[in-house]
């Protein structure tokens, strides 16, 4: 089943052509790694699979997303499509509350009051973000006490308990150290059972050792865009062989 | 040899400056301690500052009316001017275009320039007769004090509580986005939060400005020293009082007025302490 496809994508900031004709089909249940050097796009292709650069003004955007075939941007309320489209952030933005609170920050948002039904909620969220062990004492305490990764967790925690279907990552782990980043790859390969992820990343070690497919791109281009396996060990563009290698990026 | 001895008076020059306030400050303190504790300690604190008749002629000098009289008035303005202003500040931060950001922030400076006197000149000839021809009384009232003291409060918390949301990172707002959280909701269940304690300063400054106010409230508070019995009967504050009886008193009298000062001193160095308090917890955040 295809979950996103994204048809002669052009993403314009202002005068400044982002992303160009980019076409692509991601997979339910995979993991797909963008790879590419800053400013090559990948960031910005990423917000618009869930309309955040509908924050940024200037944005124009032309093509077709379809989400489980239908337009994000025609047939979706926009605050619908991130409850189905989750994301998380490159540096941990837990939000100045408790870590109980910040989990179930979005079911309440979607309405769930029930007391019990939360508790539940945000049990099975922490579970599944392996950090329930880790802070199932202290629930009520400031996530802001907590460590980066632990934080990072706790973001993705927070997004799972809105049982999105996708989890967009923003660089998840550039701002952590080697074992919590170590944690968070372990969780997402596990996650892939149940979702469907999409992760940006510098790390071309991480591409690697987690995602099925990779998309590299160059100026706002997706060069090359197929199986990990075959972008890593034969690349057919000589750019992302360059890339790969390190001889730029 | 020159440029270190410029450069040394500067030094001296600077910090001498830097003493006024502290000096002013301090002499103002000394100032209201001696002349205001005499007049306290011969009609008693108790009587002072509880006694509910107030009647220089008659040699009682209860000031419990005027305390009662500026915390509503206070309280009032708070009411009126609190929602008004969060609620501006949260627009101006968030939800407004740019095209209008420039004329509404202009006319809030603008409203923070205007003379207090001018204030009153407002609140007397429209304030006034709207009250009484809409709520009774005679229109010279705790409500229409409240309410140009609500207006008056205004810039003072738009734009304290407007800089600390602000200040806010950016993250929060965008966490809630993903969440599925609406732009209103991000904003009040993340944003607003995490700029409380600037946002409770803005008021404690709002609070100190209203209970300070004089020239704006004399013109339409009525100035009866008396209990009021409802929000639509006149009183008279603290501030009020000194104003009225200044230009004649003598003796206990006019020692009772500067006491009267030195309540209202009092307060307002509460007021300072919790907003420090404020402040410094949010330090420490």
């Amino acid at each position: 089943m295809e979950k996103f496809e994204i048809r002669n994508l052009n993403l314009h900031y202002g005068a400044f052509h982002a992303l160009k004709d980019v076409n692509m089909k991601i997979k339910e249940r995979t993991i797909t790694a963008f790879i590419g050097p800053s400013g090559c796009g990948k960031s910005t292709f990423l917000k618009t699979l869930n309309r955040m650069n509908d924050l940024i003004p200037e944005c124009k955007i032309e093509g077709d997303i379809l989400l489980d075939g239908q337009d994000i941007y025609r047939n979706f309320d926009v605050n619908d499509l991130r409850r189905d489209v989750g994301m998380v952030f490159q540096k941990p933005n837990p939000f100045p509350m408790s870590i109980y609170d910040n989990i179930a920050y979005g079911p309440r948002t979607h309405g769930i009051k029930n007391r019990s039904k939360l508790d539940e909620i945000v049990e099975q969220s922490l579970r599944e973000a392996a950090i329930w062990d880790e802070v199932k004492d202290r629930l009520k305490k400031s996530a802001l006490a907590l460590s980066g990764g632990q934080q990072q967790r706790i973001c993705i925690a927070r997004a799972l308990a809105v049982k999105p279907s996708v989890l967009l990552m923003d660089e998840p782990t550039s701002a952590l150290d080697p074992i919590s980043t170590t944690k968070v790859e372990d969780l997402v390969a596990r996650l892939k059972e149940h979702y469907t992820i999409v992760i940006v990343t510098h790390n071309m070690q991480q591409a690697a050792r987690v995602s099925d497919k990779t998309a590299f791109f160059l100026l706002g281009e997706v060069v090359e865009y197929g199986s990990t396996e075959e972008i890593f060990s034969m690349p057919k563009d000589k750019r992302t062989e360059d890339y790969i290698t390190g001889r730029f990026g | 040899m020159k440029r270190k001895v410029l450069e040394k008076g500067m030094k001296v020059l600077f910090l001498l400056m830097a003493t006024v306030s502290i000096l002013s400050v301090l002499l103002i303190c000394i100032f209201m301690l001696i002349s205001g504790v005499p007049a306290i300690r011969e009609i008693g604190l108790f009587d002072f500052l509880l006694g509910s008749k107030w009647s220089p002629s008659g040699n009682a000098y209860g000031i419990f009316p005027m305390i009662v009289g500026s915390v509503y008035v206070t309280g009032g303005a708070i009411l009126v001017g609190v929602p008004v202003g969060l609620l501006t500040a949260i627009f101006l931060a968030r939800f407004c275009p740019r095209k209008i950001y420039r004329p509404v922030k202009t006319f809030v400076d603008i409203l923070a320039g205007i003379p207090s006197i001018v204030y009153g000149f407002f609140g007397m000839t429209l304030l006034v007769p709207l009250v009484r021809t809409y709520f009774g009384g005679n229109g010279n009232s705790i409500l229409t004090a409240s309410l140009l003291l609500g207006l008056m409060i205004l810039p003072t918390i738009i734009s304290i509580t407007e800089s600390s949301l602000r200040a806010v990172p950016e993250s929060y707002y965008e966490g809630a986005l993903a969440l599925g959280a609406t732009r209103e909701r991000a904003v009040m269940t993340t944003v607003f939060p995490a700029a409380k304690s600037g946002i409770m300063a803005g008021i404690v400054l709002g609070i100190g400005r209203a209970i300070g106010e004089t020239m704006a409230v004399i013109m339409v508070v009525g100035n009866q020293a008396r209990l009021p019995s409802s929000i639509l009967d006149g009183v008279r504050t603290l501030t009020t009082n000194i104003v009225l009886e200044m230009g004649y008193a003598e003796g206990l009298h006019r020692e009772a007025l500067i006491a009267t000062g030195l309540v209202l001193f009092v307060f307002i160095l509460l007021i300072n302490l919790c907003f420090s308090l404020l402040n410094r917890r949010k330090e420490h955040e």
